[in-house]
C-alpha cells in the first residue's frame, strides 16, 4: 500500500470547503469544532470538520489512526514533531522579513536543521511504535525510506558542517561612543566573574536581580549588520560555505511530509480536545457505524458543547441513553422544561455528525446509523410582533426540509410550532409527524404535545425528569417511558461554634 | 553584612502581617500611648516599635539575646546616638544626589547608578569602622559583640581600597571590551566583558597593531538609530557587571536601613526609660518562664499608658500568681479592675519583645499569641446584635487561638442575662483551659465567677474598697463578692436624694 494521504484512504480526495454545514449551529457544533481548531490555526483544520463521510471504509481508516494515536508515547513524539515543524515554518517566515543577507542565510540554515532533526526524530519513534493502523504504517515506511535515502544524509551532513564553522567562530567588538571595531579574540579575561567575586561580600541576602532581560530574539539592526560583515570578512571560509548551502538547497521540505504534518493534526486536534474532557470523568467510544441500519443503541452519551463550557466548573455533565429497535424511527422527548431536552435532541445531533467524521463520540457506547444529511429545526429567537410570519416560516423551513431529506436522512425538530394555538400545534404536529413516518428517516422531536409520542409503533416517548424527593430539582435525565403530561443566647453561641464541645473542637491540642 | 540586633540569626522583617488581632490589642491596651512616647514624634520609630512590640517572640534565647542588646544601649546611649545617625545621613545623601537602582531599564544606568551609591556609601561605612575601633570594648551583649566584630573584619583597609580602585575602572572611560560568538541566524550571542590583556596604558591605543586585522566604524553623528544600537550592545555586555555592583549597592543600602530599623527599636526604648525616669517611675527587666509553665508574680505592676497620661505616678499590684491558669478579676467599679488587666497585657507584651516593663519585678511565662476580648460599644452599622457581634469576635479569635495563647477577657458576655451570660463564660473559658490556654477574667458575672470552687489553679484578685466604700486602686488575692459595687454608686446617688426628699417631708 502506497501512502497518500493520514485523512483519505484513496486517491479521490474531495475538494476542501470553508463553510460550515447549516445545523451546526442548532446543534452547538459551531462552538465543538472552535474549540477544537482554536489552538491550531496556523494548520486551518476546519475544512476537514466541515465535510462528513458516508463511507464506512474511510471511516474505519480513520477511526484505526485516532485509536493508534490514543497511545500517549505515540502522541507524545507527534506532538513533538509537530512543534518542530512549526519552528521550522517560523524560521521560513522570518527570512522572507529580514534584510541583511548573512542574516537571511543563517536562520535558513537554522530552518534546515530543526526539519532534518524533526524529521529523523519522527522516523526513529515510528519504528518502535506499535502501529495497527494501515495509513501510519504506509507512512512509516515512507518515511523510513525518505531518511535512509543518500540524498537526504549528504544534505543533513552539510547543514551540520555549515553550522559547525560557524559556531567555532569567537570574536571581540570594542565599543566606544560613536564608533567601534571588530577584531579577534585574543584570550582575554572575563571581567564580569572578577567584578562578582571583588563585590561578592557585600550581595548577601535576598537582593534583587538587576539582570536586564535583553532582547534575544530575531533581529538585527545595521550595527550588528555591520559587526557580522566585519566577522565575515575575520573569517571567510566559514561564511563562504554558508552562500554554498542555501543556493544549493532552496527547497529542502518533502511534499508529503509536509500534507502529513497538517493532515495528523485533525486527529491530535480532536484528540486533545476530548482529553479535558475525559479527565472530568465522561466517557468517548468508537461507534459502531452502518448505512443501512437503522437501529441504533447509545449508552452514557452527553452534549459535548454542554460539556466543553461546563469544563472548568463543578457542574456535572449528566450523560443519557436510547435506542431504537424494531420499526421505531422517531424519539418524542417531552416533559418539563429547563430539564435537558433541547440538550438531548443536540446530543442526539452531535453523535451522529461526530461519528461521520470518524471520531471518537461523547457516550459510553454507540452503534449508530450514517445518514446522508442531518436537518434540524430550532426556535429561532422569538419575535411576538410577528406571530403570523413566524408560523409561516416555521411551515416554509420545514417544508423545505421535507423536500431535500430522504429515508436516510436525520430530522431533528425542536419546540416547532410553539407559537400558535395548542389546537393548530397539534394538528399540524401530526401533519408533519406523517410525512415523516412515511419518509422512514430517522428523527428526535421535542415537544410539550406529548400525544405525538403515542401516534404509532414508529414512535418512541422520552421524557425529561425531575427528582421525586424534590420536584423543583432538575435531573436532566431523559428516560424512556410513556409521557404522563402532569429558618437564645446558648442558640447563637452554637450559631458562632463557640460551645465548649465546638471550640475544644476547633482549637486542636 | 549583617545587623542582627534584633535577632541572633535574622533580620527583622517589616513586611511580615501583624497578628490578626493586632488592631484589638492596638486599642484594648492603649498601645498608641506606647508607640507615641517610644517614638517621640518620629513616624519611623513610631512603625518600627509598632511592629517589633506586636510580633511577639516565644523563644527564651532570643528574648535575652534583645534584653542584653538593650542593657548595652541603656549604658551607651551616646554611641548608640551616633551610630544611628550613620543610615540616617546615607538616606539624607541619597536624596541629595538622587542616587538611585531602582526603575532603571538599562545595564548601563544601573552599572553608573550602583557605582554612585558605593562611591557616597563608602565614606560612611568608613566612619562606622573608626566607630567599631574605638567603643566596641564598652559592649558586653552578644549582639553589639559580633556586630562590631563583624564591621571590624568586612570592612578592612584593603578591601574598601580594592573596591575603590574597581569602582574607578568601572566608568569605561577607554571604552568597553566586549568578546562575541554566532548564535542562531548568525546573531551575535554570549556577550562577554573583557578585561584587556595589557592594562598599564590606554589600553585601547594598545591594541591597534595586533596581528589579527581589526575593522572599525564610525557612526555618523545623525545616527541616532544606530547610536542606539551600539547602546544596547553595550548594555548587553555590561548586564553582569552591572548586576553585580547593583546588587552590593542594593546590600549596602539595605544593610543600612536593616541597622536604621533596628536600631530604631532600641532607640525608641531608650526614649520611653528617659520618660519613666522623669515620672520617678520604676523599671525592670523581667524574668520570663518557658511557654509551658504557668507564671504570674510582680512587684509594683502599674499602668503604663496610665502613668503617661496622665504624668504622675500611679498605684502598682503585687501579685503572686505563679501555678494559675485562671485569674478571675472582680469587685468594685472604677475599682481598678480594667487597669490593672491592662498592666498585665502591656507587660506581657512588652517582655515577650525583649524590653524592660513597668514595675518593680515581673516575671511570666511566655504566651503563644496574646489576644484580648473587651466589651465593646454597640456595633454602629447595626447589622448585629451586641451579643452576636461579642461572639463574632470570640469566633474569630478562636481561629487563630493554639495552646499555650493568653486571652485577657474584660466584662465579656454581659449582653445578656446573668445567667445566660455565665453559662456561655463558663462553656469558652472551660474549653480553653482545657487546650492549655492562660485566662485573665475581668467579670461581673458572679454566677460565673464562683463556678470554679476548690481549684487551686484559679487565682482570684478582688478590687478593693475601704470601708467608707471608697477605692484604693489595689487589687487584693480574694473570692468573688455575690455583688459588684454598682449599688454603691446607686446608693450613693438615690440615698442622697432620699435624704433630701426626708427632709423634704419634714
Amino acid at each position: 500500500m502506497t501512502f497518500h494521504s493520514i485523512l483519505w484512504d484513496s486517491a479521490g480526495v474531495p475538494p476542501e470547503t470553508n463553510k460550515q454545514p447549516a445545523y451546526f449551529g442548532d446543534l452547538n457544533l459551531d462552538q465543538v469544532i472552535e474549540a477544537i481548531t482554536a489552538r491550531k490555526q496556523e494548520y486551518n483544520l476546519k475544512p476537514f470538520f466541515y465535510r462528513p463521510l458516508r463511507d464506512v471504509e474511510t471511516i474505519r481508516y480513520r477511526q484505526e489512526v485516532m485509536q493508534d494515536l490514543e497511545d500517549a508515547p505515540l502522541m507524545a513524539s507527534i506532538e513533538a514533531y509537530a512543534e518542530k515543524m512549526t519552528i521550522v515554518r517560523r524560521y521560513l517566515a522570518l527570512v522572507e522579513k529580514l534584510d541583511f543577507d548573512y542574516h537571511k542565510k543563517g536562520w535558513f540554515l537554522e530552518a534546515a536543521l530543526v526539519y532534518f532533526n524533526a524529521v529523523i526524530e519522527l522516523a526513529d519513534n515510528l519504528s518502535q511504535a506499535n502501529l495497527r493502523s494501515h495509513s501510519l504504517q504506509a507512512f512509516r515506511k515512507y518515511l523510513a525510506n525518505y531518511v535512509r535515502s543518500a540524498e537526504f544524509e549528504a544534505l543533513r551532513t552539510e547543514a551540520q558542517q555549515v553550522k559547525e564553522g560557524l559556531r567555532n567562530v569567537k570574536y571581540c567588538v570594542i565599543i566606544k561612543s560613536g564608533q567601534f571595531s571588530v577584531r579577534n579574540y585574543e584570550g582575554e579575561t572575563n571581567y564580569s566573574v572578577e567584578i562578582e567575586k571583588i563585590f561578592e561580600k557585600f550581595r548577601q541576602g535576598a537582593v534583587k536581580n538587576y539582570l536586564v532581560d535583553l532582547r534575544e530574539s530575531a533581529g538585527m539592526n545595521h550595527i550588528e549588520a555591520k559587526i557580522l560583515e566585519f566577522v565575515a570578512r575575520l573569517f571567510p571560509k566559514p561564511f563562504a560555505a554558508l552562500d554554498q548551502f542555501c543556493s544549493r538547497h532552496s527547497r529542502f521540505i518533502d511534499e508529503t511530509i509536509r500534507t502529513f504534518d497538517r493532515e495528523i493534526q485533525f486527529y491530535v486536534a480532536y484528540l486533545e480536545f476530548i482529553a479535558d474532557i475525559r479527565r472530568k470523568g465522561l466517557p468517548f467510544c468508537y461507534p459502531q457505524v452502518s448505512t443501512t441500519r437503522r437501529e441504533e443503541c447509545v449508552r452514557g452519551a452527553f452534549d459535548l458543547a454542554l460539556a466543553h463550557v461546563l469544563l472548568y466548573t463543578k457542574t456535572p455533565v449528566v450523560c443519557n441513553d436510547f435506542y431504537l429497535q424494531g420499526p421505531e424511527r422517531i424519539i418524542v422527548v417531552s416533559g418539563p422544561n429547563q430539564g435537558g431536552k433541547t440538550t438531548f435532541a443536540r446530543m442526539f445531533g452531535q453523535l451522529h455528525y461526530l461519528a461521520s467524521l470518524g471520531c471518537p463520540v461523547p457516550g459510553r457506547e454507540a452503534r449508530l446509523f450514517l445518514p446522508d444529511q442531518i436537518f434540524t429545526h430550532f426556535e429561532r429567537e422569538e419575535d411576538i410582533r410577528n406571530l403570523r410570519g413566524k408560523l409561516q416560516d416555521d411551515l416554509v423551513r420545514i417544508h423545505d426540509i421535507l423536500a431535500r431529506a430522504t429515508s436516510n436522512s436525520i430530522l431533528i425538530l425542536n419546540e416547532i410550532f410553539a407559537s400558535t394555538t395548542l389546537e393548530d400545534a397539534v394538528f399540524l404536529s401530526k401533519q408533519i409527524m406523517g410525512r415523516i413516518m412515511t419518509l422512514d428517516a430517522l428523527c428526535v422531536w421535542v415537544t410539550f404535545i406529548d400525544e405525538l409520542s403515542r401516534l404509532s409503533e414508529k414512535t418512541v416517548s422520552m421524557v425529561s425528569t425531575v427528582d421525586p424527593q424534590n420536584p423543583a430539582l432538575r435531573t436532566f435525565k431523559i428516560v424512556r417511558k410513556p409521557a404522563d403530561g402532569l429558618a437564645y443566647a446558648l442558640a447563637i453561641a452554637q450559631k458562632h461554634r463557640l460551645t465548649y464541645e465546638q471550640i475544644k473542637e476547633r482549637i486542636q491540642p | 553584612m549583617k545587623v542582627l540586633l534584633l535577632y541572633p540569626d535574622r533580620d527583622f522583617d517589616p513586611e511580615q502581617p501583624l497578628p490578626p488581632h493586632a488592631a484589638d490589642l492596638v486599642q484594648d491596651l492603649e498601645l498608641n500611648t506606647l508607640f507615641s512616647t517610644m517614638a517621640q514624634g518620629d513616624t519611623f520609630v513610631f512603625d518600627v516599635v509598632k511592629r517589633v512590640i506586636l510580633s511577639s517572640l516565644t523563644d527564651l534565647k532570643e528574648i535575652h539575646y534583645r534584653q542584653n542588646i538593650l542593657r548595652d544601649c541603656l549604658k551607651n546611649v551616646e554611641v548608640i546616638r551616633e551610630i544611628y545617625q550613620i543610615p540616617i545621613r546615607a538616606q539624607e545623601s541619597k536624596r541629595k544626589q538622587w542616587l538611585g537602582i531602582f526603575g532603571l531599564h538599562y545595564p548601563s544606568s544601573t552599572l553608573s547608578g550602583g557605582r554612585s551609591m558605593l562611591e557616597a556609601y563608602l565614606g560612611l561605612l568608613k566612619e562606622l569602622r573608626s566607630i567599631a575601633d574605638i567603643h566596641a570594648g564598652k559592649f558586653e551583649s552578644e549582639g553589639f559583640r559580633r556586630f562590631f566584630g563583624m564591621i571590624q573584619q568586612e570592612l578592612d583597609d584593603a578591601y574598601l581600597a580594592t573596591v575603590e580602585h574597581h569602582l574607578k575602572i568601572l566608568e569605561f572611560r577607554g571604552g568597553v571590551l566586549v568578546s562575541a560568538e554566532l548564535g542562531k541566524g548568525n546573531e551575535g550571542t554570549n556577550y562577554v566583558l573583557r578585561k584587556p590583556n595589557e592594562d598599564d596604558r590606554n589600553w585601547v591605543e594598545r591594541l591597534l597593531p595586533k596581528r589579527s586585522p581589526v575593522y572599525s566604524f564610525k557612526l555618523h553623528p545623525r545616527d541616532d538609530h544606530g547610536a542606539r544600537a551600539l547602546g544596547e550592545l553595550r548594555d548587553q555586555s555590561l548586564n553582569q557587571a552591572a548586576n553585580a555592583v547593583a546588587q552590593a549597592a542594593e546590600h549596602v543600602e539595605s544593610f543600612l536601613n536593616v541597622l536604621r530599623r533596628e536600631l530604631a527599636f532600641y532607640m525608641g526604648c531608650l526614649n520611653l526609660a528617659v520618660k519613666l525616669d522623669q515620672l520617678g517611675e520604676p523599671i525592670a527587666f523581667p524574668e520570663p518562664a518557658p511557654v509551658g509553665e504557668r507564671r504570674l508574680s510582680c512587684q509594683g505592676l502599674y499602668d503604663m499608658t496610665l502613668a503617661l497620661t496622665m504624668q504622675r505616678k500611679v498605684v502598682g499590684n503585687n501579685v503572686a500568681g505563679d501555678g494559675k491558669d485562671l485569674v478571675i478579676i472582680t469587685g468594685a467599679n472604677q475599682g481598678g479592675k480594667s487597669t490593672f488587666l491592662r498592666s498585665v497585657g502591656l507587660a506581657q507584651l512588652m517582655m515577650q519583645c525583649g524590653m524592660f516593663v513597668p514595675a518593680q519585678s515581673f516575671s511570666a511565662n511566655l504566651c503563644r499569641g496574646l489576644f484580648t476580648h473587651y466589651k465593646r460599644e454597640e456595633d454602629a452599622s447595626m447589622q448585629s446584635g451586641k451579643l452576636d457581634e461579642e461572639l463574632g469576635r470570640m469566633s474569630a479569635i478562636v481561629d487563630t487561638l493554639i495552646p499555650d495563647a493568653m486571652i485577657l477577657f474584660n466584662e465579656s458576655f454581659a449582653a445578656t442575662n446573668e445567667h445566660e451570660g455565665s453559662g456561655i463564660a463558663r462553656q469558652v473559658v472551660s474549653a480553653l483551659r482545657e487546650r492549655r490556654i492562660k485566662v485573665l477574667f475581668v467579670t461581673h458575672l458572679y454566677e460565673f465567677a464562683h463556678s470554679f470552687p476548690g481549684q487551686d489553679n484559679v487565682l482570684f484578685l478582688r478590687a478593693e474598697r475601704n470601708p467608707d466604700g471608697t477605692r484604693t486602686f489595689k487589687l487584693i488575692e480574694g473570692e468573688p463578692l455575690p455583688t459588684s459595687y454598682g449599688p454603691d454608686l446607686y446608693h450613693r446617688v438615690f440615698e442622697a436624694v432620699a435624704v433630701v426628699e426626708e427632709d423634704e417631708k419634714r
